[in-house]
């Protein structure tokens, strides 16, 4: 199959598309952040742009994976807009004027939001609650929403939307490998919640079953069971600095800290567990790796700095 | 073998799938859970000596629902149920309890409350457990239970149908309790509600002295025969109330036991936990 991967740059997508040219796909790229010496087709290009719609025009793909969202709070949010919202926008239009048969949207769960009064578990069919617990995530979310009106709207075309929780792995890829990239894991006193994620590997490899199955809807997909974030820390041999809520609000942009909303602190403090019986259901995936694997990977890759070495 | 050994080979055996860091799925740690009992166990045993009837009705294994009364401002009679099913049945079991919502709002509790199985008192969770086949606590009268005053001690307030449903829904047993002795435990003669509310709690308990720290009172918990009923959860309301009375109804005649047997109106079949050790 022709398969097309928007947003080629980041480290998982890049594993997909290794992972689906070893199973002999015809796999293309394209991301205006490029991939050096890829081993595939890669459009150095901004999917909003002209230039995107006549790769979809020239290569008529099979299969459209959209994996050209960004996460990052430090991405201005008109930009995050733009790109999300846009970018997603775009992605659909030309998947159905160049009849590409399966689009794959790959969204977050931290769609469901983290808050006191959550369920531990959150289902496909929960209500995106991160817009009032964390109102800057809400490109992300409005975007898992229009990728999901494709289902009624766009019937001809089968789509799945995607939410995975965090991933980890030896990239070091994602929101958790670069909140434990420093020596200290700095975290709230008195809080101490589960977080859940899976091996890179494994999100490659639940993409590609997605691919293969083909399933139409919105499916959380998610790895082992999740496990408190002070476990994290230690098994990827990182020390704990555990702060008051007010300290650590103070504290944010400054002292290494990243410049966060205070809202993101709803994250370290309750968790965002996502239920995925659904897609393991639907597409009879089981993850590879255990949470034990990710977390070794990802100290082996990340060694924790001089002091923090002992565990 | 000293306390702590017990407590920790009864945390052992504790039939809930830890993994190899010691949580379950959803994050229930042996070792918080070992760390609680700890703490529980000199208020379960000798402060409040409390003696427990009919633990042969919970079930060993298998979901189950633990219904009761409420009372005691601070839900003393919570915490000391979790300690008897963890000090009494063999195999220990953890009872889980739908706590209040503020309590998670607190630093320091939300992470205890966790690691110990207290969730949030929302359908989602009680359903999620109770298809998981693990021992679920309510108090339908909720903190209308915990604030009655010391006059109402024994009387109960309004159920709800929210637990009954949820026990249709899931095809779960009803074992209802009396609890005997909260209401002494902490004499509540009115309740701060606007102090409450400027704490980020639903009330403060006012006691003759002044503090909200419970008596050394004994207490006693009788527990009933399940209740099984025969349903979906989606009946009229019409069909569920009357069963909401029953249960309500054998909750009341519990409490009944439990102040009859502290006349000594009844013979003292009750294996107390000091007994015990």
């Amino acid at each position: 199959m022709k398969i097309l991967i928007v947003g080629i740059s980041s480290a998982i997508a890049k594993l997909l598309a290794v992972q689906l040219s070893d199973e002999g796909h015809e796999v293309s790229g394209i991301d205006r952040r490029g991939w050096k010496n890829a081993p595939i087709e890669v459009f150095d290009l901004d999917i909003r742009k002209r230039a995107a719609e006549d790769v979809f025009r020239k290569m008529r793909p099979h299969v459209v994976v959209h994996m050209g969202t960004v996460t990052s709070l430090m991405v201005p949010g008109e930009e995050r807009y733009r790109i999300n919202l846009g970018g997603t926008r775009a992605v659909f239009d030309h998947c159905r004027t160049y009849g590409v048969e399966h689009c794959i949207f790959v969204g977050r769960h931290t769609y469901y939001g983290a808050a006191a009064d959550s369920p531990l578990y959150h289902t496909e069919d929960e209500p995106p609650m991160a817009l009032s617990t964390f109102p800057e995530l809400a490109d992300l979310v409005a975007a898992d929403l229009y990728a999901g009106t494709a289902l009624w709207r766009f019937p001809e075309l089968a789509t799945t939307v995607l939410r995975l929780c965090y991933t980890l792995g030896p990239s070091g890829h994602g929101t958790l490998g670069t909140f434990l990239k420093g020596g200290r894991v700095p975290t709230l006193l008195g809080y101490d919640p589960l977080f859940q994620f899976m091996h890179e590997e494994d999100v490659a490899s639940a993409i590609r079953t997605t691919v293969k199955k083909r399933v139409r809807g919105v499916f959380n997909v998610v790895g082992p069971p999740p496990v408190p974030l002070s476990i994290i820390a230690h098994e990827a041999g990182r020390r704990v600095l555990a702060l008051p809520e007010f300290v650590y609000a103070i504290a944010l942009g400054r002292f290494g800290l990243p410049k966060l909303p205070p809202a993101a602190l709803g994250h370290i403090k309750y968790p965002v567990i996502a239920d995925g019986a659904a897609f393991r259901v639907a597409t009879g995936y089981s993850h590879k790796f255990d949470e034990g694997k990710a977390m070794r990977d990802f100290r082996e890759a990340f060694p924790p700095p001089e002091r923090g070495t002992q565990r | 073998m000293g306390h702590a050994d017990d407590i920790n080979s009864r945390a052992a055996r504790l039939e809930l799938p830890f993994n190899r860091f010691g949580y379950d799925p959803y994050g229930i740690s042996r070792k918080h859970i070992a760390w609680g009992m700890r703490a529980f166990e000199p208020l379960y045993r000798w402060y409040f000596r409390v003696k427990v009837f009919g633990a042969e009705n919970v079930p060993a294994r298998g979901r189950a629902m633990l219904v009761g009364n409420h009372s005691g401002g601070v839900a003393v009679d919570g915490a000391m149920v979790i300690a008897a099913m963890f000090f009494e049945l063999e195999p220990p079991r953890l009872a889980q309890g739908m706590v209040e919502k503020f309590i998670n709002k607190f630093p320091v509790a939300s992470l205890w409350a966790s690691r110990t199985g207290q969730f949030t008192g929302i359908p989602e969770h009680a359903i999620r457990l109770l298809q998981d086949d693990r021992l679920l606590m309510v108090f339908p009268e909720g903190a209308r239970g915990t604030a009655k005053l010391y006059k109402e001690r024994h009387s109960l307030v309004g159920f709800g149908t929210g637990f009954l449903r949820l026990a249709l829904k899931t095809r779960t047993p009803i074992i209802p309790f009396g609890f005997v002795g909260g209401g002494e435990a902490l004499p509540t003669i009115s309740n701060a509600y606007s102090l409450g509310k400027l704490l980020g709690v639903p009330y403060v308990p006012i006691t003759p002295y002044g503090l909200a720290i419970p008596l050394p009172v004994s207490m006693q918990i009788h527990f009933g025969a399940p209740m099984v009923f025969g349903g979906t959860g989606d009946e009229e309301d019409s069909l569920v109330v009357p069963w909401v009375d029953e249960v309500k109804a054998k909750i009341a005649s519990l409490i009944q036991d439990g102040l009859a047997h502290r006349k000594g109106l009844l013979p003292a079949k009750g294996q107390t936990s000091r007994e015990r050790a």
